[in-house]
């Protein structure tokens, strides 16, 4: 018998999820067929916010890769619009001439962005923010263009201000109502986002009606009902989706708001379905991805002829994907007659949780600034639950356990990448999981918004247990249950000499280790035994075997030295003189006070260190990078000491020296600071006979600012405290953990009570002098040894 | 034209660094080529699935490379991702005759 033959219409998030419940399903039973208006394979519209706020990239987001569609003999015609449904004779054509027949017919179009029917939409700079497309056209004005105006103060619209904000322009929302996010928060949290979102450097013009597009060609600016007018170059139109129904109307398919369907899914012509955006069921049109994945759940039941409840409607919860603001919200918002609520208002911290409550339930929720307790309200307002399960909380709720113990094994958790609770903790069993990170690498759930993490952390616990709470320590890695203090008093005790020693007898699930635990245990091993355990080449990160950073085209880039950043003619020469002779890509001075060398390829390293003949700047080292220098007393007339030749100093003290993560120094001659002391890891500040030592800053992806350490007089002090200073932290921290993270972790009492003690500070400084002996320049060594140059360096021409 | 299978020296055995990759180029090939620590040498297609990072100088463990650019993790045997990544990069068989490797390739 012929395979049945479904054809989907819309390639996107509903409908390709629906396949992948079908093919789970009836892996063969089917010949399918998809036509995606757009030209890329199925990917991540949620994530779109991200892109565009620079935390990923549009190649990062494709949910379906184009070789999963072959893989599963799916016929993709990506790029193709479906024109016209022949419903009774069941084929389809679509704007490239194409026909084709079907047994099965889903609809799954999503939605339209709103466009306000305003005089001058049709200008160029006027965008809605739908698809890659509009992310990509708003990325390209950014680099052209300053100011941009965004209508709409809903989520999308704060989504798509946030993004362009951090494309560097300067961003205006205008707003129809009083309030932000009025369809999801009431007033007081409305104000607590708009308080929180100006502090971002967000705009606002509320209560404005937009009434024209202004500009030639191009746009130019916006004017209100009001008459007044604002600049802008760009304009973003957020203002709602409205249902893709166009193709259903003209078919004579049932349409109301959107494609009216049963709760089978089922549209009122036969053998058509509807799902996602697109659709209305009992009265309700979704535009989240949560319950549109139920009902690909159902529909795909329903076409694989399987028996399966019916889809009730789902009730669904809100987040706002902004750095830095945590709103949630759910079900019902505001308060009537007929409720009452529990409010909690905390002003000074900016934390705010309204839940309403009717005939003594949970009927909806709105947080700001700790949004904890969502996923919790959600569930006891799915459930029907009594007030009292959420104010008195039985013993078993308490842990949350309870919570996820009762959801069916197809409730969704990460509603992003449609994960549910059975897949988790099937993950969890079948293979070893013990961690929300290891679940997130072997199912994808959290991998996008991340707000369902809790929920992944008591499935964990819910599974594994009391196993669970043992497993909440740090261990060093997924391969091992042991901590790193742990694994260190064994390597003492047992003295073991390589990472594979410690991998075999410490009993590592695999024997081999992997990405993470192979530098860690490496560095262990040379941080306890430096002058004896010889480092394995082979289990470094690439940067730190070849002595230099890759690049992505596999080139690298090469950062000599330069103390303090300060540098002469000689070097200056020498550097210009290898850049010309090996055409390096790009001279680029670096943030960190010297010159990157950049597009260098493998096989010129050895000879550019030649010719050049300075030492490595071990830009790429877990270890001491720079020490940034202000000019100081010698030529500033602010300087108070010189800052110049301490940081010299210290450099050539520590240069080549390894930590568990990298480590950076600033030293200024006076408190305005100019080597930017407050964001380094060690940063000194001279006043006129002190030398103040701030330590645990950080300018990286958790911006930190230092604290004091200590006040000394000398520079010989500065060098001992920070000797002792980096000696504990290597000794103590966690691999991979900057100073910034190690001090919040220990507090600054506690460092400057073992730094402080005089005997121990000595102490700490022995061993430091000790690691400091064992340190060989890198670049030398590697131009000086054969073998070395042979391995590493070269490649095979066959 | 035609492709045939050819039988490409690579080098000498003991000569390639063990538990690392060396990138090895035959005609319009890039080639990572690995010593595992069970002595066995794979050969995998030197471009990463994922933004084409260079295999070759990833960290290996046991029967996987993780690539050096963002840590995906690449089975040497098949040349599959490992969950849950997807994507496969090609994979050459090798011979080990007197000492000399050779690698099979289409040329
Ligand atoms: C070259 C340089 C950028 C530049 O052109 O200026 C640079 C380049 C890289 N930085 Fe940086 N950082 C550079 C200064 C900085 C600074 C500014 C500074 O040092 O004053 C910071 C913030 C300060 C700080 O570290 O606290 C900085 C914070 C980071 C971070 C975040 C670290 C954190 O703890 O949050 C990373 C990621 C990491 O290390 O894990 C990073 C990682 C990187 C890497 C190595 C990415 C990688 O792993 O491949 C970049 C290599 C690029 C390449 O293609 O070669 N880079 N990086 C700067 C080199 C300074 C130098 O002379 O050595
Ligand atoms: C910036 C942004 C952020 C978001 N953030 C979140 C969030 O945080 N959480 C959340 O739950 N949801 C979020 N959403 C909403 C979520 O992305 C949508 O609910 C979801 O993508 C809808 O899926 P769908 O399959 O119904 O529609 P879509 O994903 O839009 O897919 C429909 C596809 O059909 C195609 N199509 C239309 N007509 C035709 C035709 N005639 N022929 C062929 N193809 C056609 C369209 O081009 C489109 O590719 C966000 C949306 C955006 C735009
Ligand atoms: S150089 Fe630093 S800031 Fe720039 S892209 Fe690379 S890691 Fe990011
Ligand atoms: S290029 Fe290999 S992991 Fe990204």
């Amino acid at each position: 018998m012929a395979k049945q033959k479904i054809v989907l219409i819309g390639n996107g998030m509903a409908g390709i999820r629906t396949l992948e419940e079908i093919l789970k399903l009836s892996p063969d039973a089917f010949d399918i067929t998809v036509f995606g208006k757009e030209p890329y394979p199925n990917y991540n519209r949620i994530e779109l916010s991200k892109v565009l706020q620079g935390d990923t990239s549009v190649s990062d987001i494709t949910l379906n890769e184009w070789h999963w569609y072959e893989d599963n003999n799916i016929k993709l015609y990506p790029g193709e619009t479906v024109t016209t449904i022949d419903k009774d004779q069941q084929i389809v054509y679509t704007d490239k001439e194409r026909k084709e027949s079907y047994d099965q017919l889903i609809i799954a179009t999503g939605s339209d962005p709103v466009i306000l029917p305003l005089p001058g939409t049709d200008k160029q700079g006027v965008t809605a923010f739908r698809d890659i497309k509009d992310c990509e056209k708003m990325v390209d004005y950014s680099k052209k263009y300053k100011k941009a105006a965004v209508i709409g103060g809903g989520l999308l619209g704060l989504e798509a201000a946030r993004g362009l904000l951090n494309l560097g322009m300067e961003v205006d929302v205008v707003h129809l109502s009083d309030s932000l996010m009025d369809r999801q928060l009431d007033k007081e949290a409305g104000a607590l986002l708009k308080e929180e979102l100006e502090k971002q450097g967000m705009n606002f013009l509320l209560e404005k009606q937009t009434s024209e597009i202004l500009g030639d060609d191009h746009v130019s600016g916006l004017r209100f009902n009001d008459g007044e007018e604002m600049e802008a170059d760009l304009v973003v139109m957020a203002v709602g989706i409205k249902p893709n129904v166009t193709l259903a109307k003209e078919t004579g398919i049932e349409v109301n708001r959107g494609i009216v369907v049963n709760d089978y899914l089922e549209t009122n012509v036969p053998n058509i379905f509807s799902v996602g955006e697109c659709a209305e069921h009992r009265k309700m049109v979704y535009g989240l991805v949560a319950p549109l994945y139920q009902q690909g759940q159902v529909l795909a039941k329903r076409i694989c002829g399987m028996e399966g409840e019916a889809y009730k409607g789902s009730v669904v919860s809100t987040q706002l994907k902004v750095s830095g603001v945590d709103v949630f919200s759910t079900g019902q918002i505001t308060e009537n007659e007929n409720t009452k609520s529990i409010k909690v208002f905390d002003d000074w911290r900016g934390v705010y949780k309204k839940i309403i409550v009717e005939q003594g339930k949970i009927t909806g929720s709105v947080l700001f600034g700790d949004t904890g307790d969502g996923n919790r309200l959600l569930s006891l307002i799915k459930k029907g639950a009594a007030v009292e399960e959420y104010t008195d909380p039985g013993q078993n709720e308490e842990s949350g356990c309870g919570l996820v113990a009762d959801m069916p094994d197809d409730e969704l958790i990460c509603g992003c990448n449609g994960v549910t609770k059975g897949t988790i903790v099937d993950a969890i069993e079948t293979q070893g999981l013990n961690s929300v990170e290891q679940v997130k690498g072997c199912t994808n759930a959290s991998r996008s918004c991340g707000t369902c993490k809790s929920l992944v952390s008591d499935l964990l616990e819910y599974t594994l247990g009391e196993e669970y709470e043992e497993n909440q320590k740090e261990t060093v890695c997924g391969c091992t249950t042991l901590s790193k203090d742990e694994v260190i008093e064994e390597i003492k005790e047992k003295g073991m000499t390589n990472t594979r020693e410690v991998m075999n007898v410490l009993g590592w699930k695999n024997g081999e280790g992997c990405a993470k635990c192979k530098p860690a245990l490496n560095y262990y091993l040379g941080m306890l035994y430096p002058v004896e355990y010889e480092d394995e080449r082979e289990s470094r990160f690439v940067n730190e075997r070849l002595h230099a950073n890759i690049q992505k085209d596999g080139t690298f880039g090469v950062v000599p030295r330069m103390y303090g950043g300060v540098t002469n003619a000689e070097d200056l020469r020498k550097i210009a003189d290898v850049a010309e002779k090996y055409e390096v890509g790009m001279i680029k001075l670096t943030g960190g006070q010297r010159i990157n060398l950049l597009g260098v390829n493998k096989e010129d390293l050895p000879s550019i260190w030649g010719e050049l003949d300075m030492p490595s700047g071990h830009a790429y080292a877990k270890g001491l990078r720079t020490v940034k220098t202000c000019v100081g007393s010698e030529f500033c007339r602010f300087g108070t000491q010189d800052s110049t030749g301490l940081g010299i100093a210290l450099e050539k003290k520590f240069e080549g020296l390894s930590g568990p993560h990298k480590f950076k120094m600033g030293v200024s001659a006076c408190p305005r600071n100019c080597a930017e002391g407050g964001v380094k890891d060690v940063g000194i500040v001279g006043l006129e006979g002190v030398w103040e030592i701030y330590v645990g800053g950080n300018g990286g992806t958790d911006l930190r600012q230092a604290e004091l350490l200590c006040k000394v007089e000398t520079s010989d002090e500065v060098l001992e405290w920070t000797g002792a200073f980096l000696q504990y932290y290597r000794e103590s921290a966690n691999y991979l953990d900057r100073t910034s993270v190690w001090v919040e972790r220990m507090g600054i009492e506690h460092i400057q009570e073992v730094v402080g003690n005089k005997e121990k500070r000595a102490e700490l400084n022995e061993r430091m002098d000790l690691a400091l002996s064992a340190i060989q320049e890198p670049w030398s060594e590697a131009i000086n040894n054969g073998t070395l140059l042979k391995e590493l360096y070269e490649k095979v021409n066959a | 034209m035609e492709k045939t299978l050819s039988r490409v020296l690579i080098g000498n055995y003991s000569e390639l660094p063990e538990r690392l990759g060396k990138t090895v180029i035959i005609a319009d090939k890039e080639i990572a080529v690995f010593k595992l620590a069970s002595g066995k040498i794979r050969a995998i297609e030197n471009r990463c699935p994922h933004k084409g990072g260079v295999l070759a100088e990833g960290m290996i463990s046991g029967e996987h490379v993780f690539c050096p650019m963002h840590n995906w993790k690449i089975s040497v045997n098949d040349g599959q991702a490992q969950a849950p990544d997807e994507g496969c990069v090609d994979t050459y068989d090798v011979e080990i005759k007197n000492g000399f490797v050779y690698v099979l390739v289409n040329v």
